[in-house]
């Protein structure tokens, strides 16, 4: 809401030299943010002045344009010039030239003189053209910032000016006014007016308030004018579409006067275009009033006016000119003709006024906000009535607007006014809130005295009658936002000041920290961090091929994933079921910033939806749900499991004196992997891995010992990576980080620690090729009984020989008893138990 | 250095002043000797096999029974100050060289290659971390929720009325198909909801998390971004106690001298509510007021929505932007630095923060 400071100064004491920044301090202390500041002058400067055009002298140029050389009288005759300056002639005639048509000798212009500045730093000076010293500049509408019209120049006469000759015309078209910009909350649909940031406005400075209202004087009750029915068959929520419509006749108005230039001007400060004499006059009370009005041509007006919802297949041409397809749920204002505006919205084309209108019908209605908010969705056609209606209008100030608007038409239309008037609706039930008297104390901690809270109240305009344990609080009419004894603790705390609100520190009961699951987040991160990775965040928005590809191991299987309704860009319209392309996408921009070697992690939610999506329908607010409904609507909410995944390319660190670095490769990529199991007590179960993702030969499946896979990892596949424009033998693991935490043993059982000496023995085993190492060690761990401490794989060998298509696996078994010293004998057997399950299952020789 | 040819004369064991002659000849080719060979050479020379003191030692054994025992006193001192002074000499070499060993294995550190590196948190999760450990701190627990959740949690139970402009304000992201009443949450608000029906009051939680709405990112806007929300419900809370929970959290976030200021606002599921602003003592650009969130006392229709008796109880709640505080505090100007995943970005904070 834009506010013109000459505007609110004519309902409220506003300090005479107070700027726009200033209104806006004090209005934030009652609730309104600050936005902009709008202010012509800080684009237009003077010297700029009227004028009368003396004499035009046409001069034809040889590029076919004819220009008029003029004498401009800036000064009154017989006065003398008191500007001095370069191109300021002295005798207060200047000659300009000038390419605009539209005017002649005697009429009064607007004279931009030499160091005048315009709108876009357009600096004026005396310069010689078309054979002349042009000294400033004959205005147009469009040079001074106030209008779109370019076509000519701005004659005064045409919009009802005759200053005189040597007026500041910067005063006289409003650019010294300046208007303070705020933001609405959406619960105060009364401050989309004057009337109500004024009043806000003396509740900030404490300086009196006059309501524009109380200077209208309508009449009690109007009868016998144009015939209104309020018909509506089909309310939202029981309640009626509307509940109030005014309607005022004012006949012989001249619809083509121009605007007088206060309005002009402060409509184009509120941010309205001007548009007609009427349109403005109706726009400007809205402005004023809080209350939208709208403005028929009479005479296109066919029976009774209707206030009803449409029917099926009804169409409307809007104000617009589009034409519309009406829905049940709109509420229309028709005539015999049918639909002639959507309440609230927007009027109709049909019986819109123009510049032949002679007789105008006012109308000024209270419509609910739930309708007149689904019909500006619904046909997307925000106005500045349907943000008004939308967020509640007062019922009282119908008749009021109706008025205004009426006297205005007569005023400065030249209109008559009929007696007769139309005034149909009921008054909606008065609101009255229970006030206990310790209420506003207990909920916001100031100790606030009984006047108080009375005081405060009042000035709100809210009636208070005393109760047995404080008050009953009838809100303003304008107040539809206030319905609790919450809202008026807040009314209180806001016009006695926020700042008094002291400060106590309230304890909480003992906590019990991190859940056990936020700790092993924080540590996994933290690891991987810890261990050179780098963490990044990327969006999970992701295209359905990306899903279909890393969200799921087999090729060609589609993945069940979440689409947006209303993504930001079609082409990531689903949500991801892999950190990895958005991983992919980051590791991409750093090297093509030039950085080549990479360890990227991201921790982040996959959605994973299940059978059921969501609910069909949701309960109500301001009550607690049943368990049955409670539980519908969290099974209704995808499975979102936490995944962590990196991604590596390039080289384990940059090259250096005395370092060779080390290119990253698939097995990086695994040892990451089983670091993250290391990290939380996890035993991963790795196996030969076949994801599309990946590449074919270069994949491990990771498991959890229950068999659940819990991710991948390994080189990513070749064909991939060029698609992705990545760089060759990149990297990556992805593991479903929930599924660790769950499978972390929750108390670690203590093992005996043995002080006897330790017996070491290595086996070389051959076997086929196609025999996984990680198999073979089981076998052997499981053959050698418990004896065995530790065993390790440290070497394969495959060439001269060992027979083709096999290859030798070394190992290093470590023996230990808990008991006694081993003697080399028990050693060897141990290991001859475990090379004997490890041929039996694999046919392992030992070489 | 006396060097004793072969052939050289024999010294007699039992002429004093010839044996003599011989140590002193041997402890200045000792003391002469400047490296472990040249003293290997000496040691050779003097007292091995063919050395004037083990030649005239070995003639011991010819002398008459009486002269045997003066010869072998004056042998045996002469011989151990020769074998003392080798013996020195050679711990002195050997620490010498030692020390020269040392010397010549001198590397240039500035050169030397970076083997363990650590990587980097992102900034926003390490902040994240940070905020919560603040208040888990004061007693408080974290709460988490799902970052898709049902409309019904994000909004009504929050007091939107279905049909209120304030909903629409939220520029939500829906998710297929719409009768589904699933969205992506536009706020950890929800989380609240969740925890209130849940968990027994008295209730102090915190509920970081992602957070979604429909805008195109900029140097200010992001459609993805986080948010830190507090919620106390209890007996007997009001406003001064969400002022002093928020200049507490303020204070150990900026300063001792960091304070608060409320200004009137308006949310749906707070009544009254507020804007929070803070004074940034360190601000870039000199101390200022900066909007950080919202807050206020829980509207009564939330605590309805989870079941909890407004009468009895009360709550307050209050939630910030991460990415904002971040930029503020940290004097980040580009939002786009922290969603782009740029190493550098990370990596300038390490693990703080």
């Amino acid at each position: 809401m834009r506010i013109p400071l000459s505007w609110l100064r004519e309902f409220a004491e506003v300090p005479s030299g107070a700027t726009a920044e200033d209104v806006m301090a004090e209005l934030v202390k009652v609730g309104f943010e600050e936005e902009a500041v709008h202010r012509p002058s800080d684009t237009i400067r003077g010297p700029i002045v009227v004028g009368q055009v003396l004499s035009i002298v046409k001069e034809p140029q040889s590029n076919g344009k004819t220009i008029n050389w003029c004498q401009v009288r800036v000064v009154p005759e017989g006065q003398e010039q008191s500007l001095t300056g370069k191109g300021i002639d002295p005798s207060g005639v200047q000659g300009i030239v000038c390419g605009a048509h539209n005017f002649v000798e005697g009429d009064k212009v607007v004279v931009t003189l030499p160091g005048a500045v315009l709108p876009g730093d357009f600096h004026i000076s005396a310069r010689k053209t078309y054979g002349h010293m042009s000294a400033g500049m004959i205005a147009s509408v469009r040079e001074l910032g106030i209008g779109e019209d370019h076509d000519g120049i701005l004659v005064l006469s045409r919009i009802g000016l005759d200053p005189q000759i040597g007026t500041d015309a910067l005063e006289l078209l409003g650019l010294k006014d300046e208007a303070a910009e705020i933001n609405v909350t959406p619960d105060r649909g009364y401050a989309f007016s004057i009337r109500g940031v004024a009043r806000e406005y003396a509740h900030a400075t404490g300086t009196v308030f006059t309501d524009p209202a109380s200077k209208v004087s309508a009449p009690a009750e109007l009868s016998g004018g144009y015939g209104v029915r309020i018909a509506d068959d089909a309310p939202i929520y029981g309640k009626p579409g509307a509940d109030r419509f005014v309607a005022r006749t004012v006949r012989g108005v001249d619809a083509t006067r121009p605007t007088p230039t206060w309005m002009a001007s402060r409509l184009r400060l509120a941010g309205i275009r001007s548009i007609s004499l009427p349109v403005d006059i109706s726009n400007y009370v809205m402005l004023e009033l809080g209350q939208p009005t709208h403005c028929y041509d009479l005479d296109k007006l066919t029976g009774d006016i209707v206030v009803r919802r449409a029917a099926a297949g009804e169409k409307i041409t809007t104000l617009d000119g589009k034409v519309r397809d009406l829905d049940a749920e709109d509420l229309l204002i028709a005539d015999e003709s049918g639909a002639i505006g959507i309440a609230g919205v927007m009027g109709g084309e049909t019986t819109e006024v123009s510049d032949s209108t002679v007789n105008v019908l006012v109308e000024a209605a209270h419509f609910d906000e739930v309708s007149i908010s689904r019909s500006r969705r619904r046909h997307k056609l925000p106005s500045e009535a349907s943000k008004r209606f939308e967020r509640g209008v007062d019922w009282h100030v119908a008749g009021v607007a109706a008025q205004r608007v009426v006297d205005l038409l007569v005023e400065l239309a030249g209109g008559t006014a009929d007696e007769a008037g139309t005034d149909v609706g009921t008054m909606p039930a008065q609101v009255t809130i229970p006030l206990p008297a310790g209420f506003a104390t207990e909920r916001i901690g100031i100790d606030f005295s009984e006047e108080q809270v009375v005081t405060s109240l009042e000035d709100l305009g809210a009636v208070l009658d005393k109760s047995d344990d404080g008050w009953t609080v009838t809100p303003p009419s304008w107040r539809n936002d206030l319905e609790t004894k919450e809202d008026l603790s807040e009314e209180i705390a806001r016009l006695v000041g926020y700042e008094n609100i002291p400060s106590t520190l309230p304890v909480a009961p003992p906590g019990r920290g991190l859940t056990r699951r936020q700790q092993q987040r924080r540590r996994l991160i933290q690891a991987l961090a810890d261990a050179g990775l780098t963490e990044v965040l990327s969006y999970p928005f992701v295209s359905k091929a990306a899903n279909d590809t890393f969200g799921v191991a087999k090729e060609g299987a589609p993945r069940q994933a979440v689409k947006l309704a209303n993504p930001i860009s079609e082409e990531h319209g689903f949500l991801r079921t892999s950190v990895l392309p958005g991983l992919i996408e980051v590791a991409h921009r750093n090297h093509s910033r030039g950085f080549r070697d990479l360890a990227l992690f991201e921790a982040g939610s996959v959605f994973l939806p299940g059978d059921t999506m969501g609910t069909p329908s949701i309960p109500p607010l301001g009550v607690r749900p049943s368990d049955e409904v409670l539980d519908a609507l969290y099974d209704g909410v995808p499975d979102q499991p936490l995944h962590v995944a990196a991604i590596m390319t390039g080289n384990d660190s940059p090259a250096a004196a005395a370092h060779a670095p080390r290119a990253w490769d698939w097995a990086d990529a695994l040892d990451v992997a089983r670091f993250m199991g290391d990290v939380l007590g996890v035993d991963l179960v790795v196996s030969q891995g076949s994801h599309q993702a990946f590449h074919p030969g270069r994949a491990a499946q990771l498991a959890l010992r229950s068999g659940e896979v819990v991710g991948y990892a390994g080189e990513l596949h070749p064909k991939l990576l060029a698609a992705h424009d990545m760089p060759a033998r990149s990297v990556a693991v992805e593991l479903n980080a929930d599924a660790l935490f769950d499978a972390a043993a929750d108390v670690i059982v203590a093992r005996h620690i043995s002080g006897f000496p330790v017996a070491t023995q290595d086996v070389a085993l051959v076997v086929p090729q196609d025999v996984p190492a990680d198999a073979v060690l089981a076998a052997l761990r499981e053959g050698a009984g418990e004896l065995l401490e530790d065993v390790a794989l440290f070497d394969v060998y495959v060439g001269k020989g060992i027979e083709d298509g096999k290859k030798s696996l070394a190992f290093g078994l470590r023996f230990r008893a808990a008991d006694r010293t081993l003697t080399a004998d028990e050693a060897s057997s141990a290991r001859e138990s475990a090379v004997a399950v490890a041929a039996e299952r694999f046919g392992a020789v030992q070489r | 250095m006396t060097e004793t040819l072969p052939g050289a004369a024999i010294p007699n064991p039992l002429d004093e002043a010839a044996i003599s002659a011989a140590v002193e000849d041997a402890i200045a080719a000792i003391a002469a000797a400047t490296t472990l060979d040249d003293l290997k050479a000496v040691r050779l020379a003097h007292t091995g096999e063919k050395s004037p003191l083990s030649l005239a030692n070995r003639q011991i054994g010819s002398l008459s029974k009486d002269q045997k025992a003066a010869a072998g006193k004056l042998m045996g001192a002469s011989r151990g100050r020769v074998n003392q002074a080798l013996a020195a000499r050679n711990a002195e070499l050997e620490a010498e060289n030692d020390a020269r060993i040392l010397i010549e294995e001198t590397v240039d550190v500035t050169a030397a290659p970076r083997r363990r590196r650590a990587g980097a948190r992102h900034p926003l999760s390490t902040l994240q971390d940070r905020v919560a450990d603040i208040f888990v701190g004061m007693g408080w627990e974290i709460a988490e929720g799902p970052e898709v959740e049902s409309e019904w949690f994000n909004f009504d139970a929050l007091n939107f009325k279905p049909d209120h402009p304030a909903r629409e304000m939220q520029d939500t992201f829906f998710v297929e198909p719409p009768e589904s009443h699933l969205l992506m949450r536009t706020h950890t608000s929800p989380v609240q909801v969740r925890s209130m029906l849940e968990r027994e009051v008295p209730i102090y939680v915190l509920c970081p998390g992602k957070v979604f709405r429909t805008d195109e990112l900029d140097a200010t806007h992001t459609p993805v971004f986080h948010q830190f929300e507090g919620l106390a419900i209890d007996k007997n809370l009001s406003m001064a106690d969400l002022r002093g929970t928020l200049e507490h959290f303020a204070r150990q976030m900026f300063g001792d001298d960091a304070q608060i200021r409320l200004r009137p606002n308006y949310f749906p599921f707070t009544e009254p509510s507020a804007e929070l602003d803070i004074f940034h003592p360190g601000a870039k650009g000199g101390p200022r007021w900066i909007e950080w969130g919202g807050c206020g006392m829980v509207n009564p229709n939330v605590l309805r929505a989870a079941g909890i008796d407004p009468e009895v109880y009360s709550g307050f709640a209050f939630g910030m932007g991460i990415e904002r505080t971040l930029m503020f505090r940290n004097e980040v100007s580009d939002m786009r630095d922290m969603i782009e995943g740029d190493v550098r970005f990370s990596e300038h904070f390490g693990m703080e923060i």
